[in-house]
């Protein structure tokens, strides 16, 4: 009973959480909404038995929105909320095809006949899940961390403003390099 | 707590985050709800874990690939929105349809 | 034990840390006070009370409040600050003899919550200096997010070379596994000094303080007064001391010692690591942002990944 409350309270917190983040007007309010509706989302994790993806849900939740946030101040016209502002287009169309969608799963999850398994929740899911990672997909790990390298040098690539004629000179040949900031080691 | 109100809510949370793909202007809302999206999938797939196959992490998997989707997405579109901020100096999807049509 | 037996076991032993936790804080801000004044020159026999004149003096100030800032992100992160520390508190094991190891709250996933609670002074601090609606504070708080950014993934790797050393993510287990055998600070003592750097890191402790450094008017805290400044600052004093206290049960054996009872030991390597870091922080300049990230990508996050592979060596070989 508690829990079907807890329950309710978070999901429509988070679904309310959700629409804030386009309503408000200052940047900050609308990251921190964000925010607040993945945390909000994690706690019916936690309660399903998911310690462990719950609590990383919100562990990397939390560092990528501040990471967001940075971001958004830096390129968004109005970050603060000082004046209200209109940053949307095609406004009708996306929330007839927004409910459209919704109305359509929600019709999906209540009239499927989903398989009735008895419920005997394993014991352990993040052992599961580590030995699985470990273990049969394995594969799925490789190529995520292939994926993530890629993205990492294609960042790199596509947001640095300097490229190796500018650190190294015209032929390449200054030793050390010339940065604006140095860094740590001296390099 | 039965599995189709756990799926009404992530659908409502991917209903939300659609919305905020299809209107919004600049390419870091949009991100914003693509984040709503991938967490009502998160959601879903923690129903699906517990509800149809507790004995299998298989949907667990689906959880941390869904967050790996998440941090690519949001690196790949900062670094975007960066060299066209770089270029244009506006962070407008609508000045960014050079390939349209 | 019944359910209401346990419950009060549990406020108990909540309100027993956080007034420990306070305690504690109130001795590093007596430290410092003393160290600084023997510096200066100036008489410490007073310095004992410095933190306490500190506190009635800003309790009895006005709280400024700036036009135009947001004020409800500033206070709610002043206000998360503290919290996180306490939340952090949680799955500290307080003594483990004789009725097994028993914290307020024992999850299973112990040093996951702990990591999530230290993340959260990131929101903190952030919101915090961008609440004070000042130049000063959004560059504050901009360069907490990068020495976040760098102290971070190595501070992942210690943990997890932690929980590989013990075989579990719950603390209890990972101050037992420490029982019979070696202390993990001298099995793994890179990833003992990578947590304690993310330790003066994660409360702007020291050498990492350039979130609140002078040289941009006290940066994060620059606009905070009254009961406001007082929440931040107890804040911080409470995140170092979570984070000593957890290095604790993590790399130096929990409560395992010879003559004294448990939580005696725990107190005593609690002040221990307490001492270090308040040393480190008085004696040590400001490390700049810039340069720090470049060491710990290039030198700590490399070394911690060598020490988790050690010890994963460690445990397959069978030595752990």
């Amino acid at each position: 009973m508690v829990e079907a409350i807890v329950f309710g309270v978070c999901a429509l917190g988070s679904v309310a959480c959700g629409v804030t983040v386009f309503r408000v007007n200052s940047m900050a309010r609308a990251t921190f909404a964000l925010l607040a509706s993945f945390v909000l989302a994690a706690v019916p994790i936690l309660l399903l038995g998911l310690s462990y993806l719950g609590v990383l849900v919100i562990l990397m939740m939390v560092m990528e929105m501040m990471i967001m946030l940075v971001f958004m101040l830096m390129y968004m016209m109005n970050p603060a909320g000082l004046m209200p502002m209109k940053m949307v287009h095609n406004n009708r169309m996306s929330l007839v095809i927004a409910a459209v969608v919704f109305v359509v799963l929600a019709m999906g999850a209540l009239i499927t006949p989903w398989p009735r398994t008895g419920r005997a929740s394993a014991l352990e899911p993040t052992k599961d899940l580590g030995l699985d990672i470990m273990g049969p997909h394995m594969l799925v790990m490789v190529i995520i961390g292939i994926v993530l390298f890629a993205t990492m040098v294609a960042v790199i690539v596509l947001s640095s403003a300097r490229g190796r004629y500018d650190r190294f000179g015209d032929d390449l040949s200054i030793r050390p390099p010339q940065d604006p900031v140095k860094g740590g080691l001296g390099r | 707590m039965t599995l189709p109100l756990f799926l009404i809510f992530a659908a409502a949370l991917f209903a939300v985050g659609l919305y905020g793909l299809l209107s919004q202007q600049s390419i870091v809302m949009i991100m914003m709800g693509l984040e709503l999206t991938i967490n009502g999938i998160i959601v879903a797939a923690a129903a699906v874990w517990y509800f149809i196959s507790p004995g299998r992490p298989d949907a667990q998997t689906v959880i941390l690939v869904a967050m790996a989707a998440m941090a690519v997405e949001m690196a790949m579109g900062f670094a975007v929105t960066t060299a066209i901020f770089r270029t244009r100096d506006v962070d407008m999807v609508d000045s960014a349809s050079d390939l349209k049509g | 034990m019944g359910e209401a037996a346990k419950f009060e076991d549990a406020l108990w032993s909540t309100l027993v840390a956080v007034g420990l936790l306070g305690v504690f804080g109130y001795a590093v801000a007596a430290t410092t006070a003393l160290m600084r004044a023997r510096q200066a020159g100036s008489p410490w026999t007073g310095a004992w009370a410095a933190p306490a004149r500190e506190v009635a003096r800003l309790l009895v100030r006005q709280r400024t409040a700036v036009p135009g800032s947001d004020r409800l992100l500033a206070r709610v992160g002043g206000a998360l600050l503290p919290i996180a520390a306490i939340m952090a508190l949680l799955i500290l094991p307080f003594d483990s003899q004789p009725r097994g190891p028993h914290a307020i709250s024992d999850l299973s996933i112990g040093v996951v919550w702990f990591n999530a609670m230290e993340v959260l002074a990131w929101v903190a601090v952030w919101m915090v200096g961008w609440g004070s609606n000042s130049a000063w504070g959004v560059v504050g708080a901009n360069r907490f997010l990068a020495q976040g950014l760098a102290y971070e993934l190595p501070h992942m790797f210690a943990l997890v070379t932690v929980a590989v050393g013990a075989g579990s993510l719950r603390v209890s287990d990972i101050a037992a596994a420490q029982t019979g055998g070696l202390w993990f600070v001298v099995v793994m003592p890179v990833a003992f000094i990578v947590f304690l750097l993310s330790v003066m890191g994660f409360s702007f402790w020291g050498p990492f303080d350039q979130a609140v450094g002078r040289d941009i008017a006290s940066g994060v805290a620059a606009q905070l007064s009254g009961v406001d400044r007082l929440v931040f600052l107890v804040g911080r004093y409470l995140m170092l001391t979570v984070g000593s206290a957890m290095a604790v049960p993590l790399f130096l054996g929990g409560d395992a010692g010879p003559v004294l009872p448990g939580w005696a030991w725990l107190l005593v390597k609690t002040v221990a690591v307490l001492a270090v870091l308040v040393w480190v922080g008085q004696r040590w300049p400001t490390i700049r942002m810039e340069r720090f990230t470049e060491i710990s990508w290039i030198v700590l996050l490399p070394a911690g990944i060598l020490q988790a592979l050690v010890v994963s060596i460690f445990v397959l070989v069978g030595w752990m």
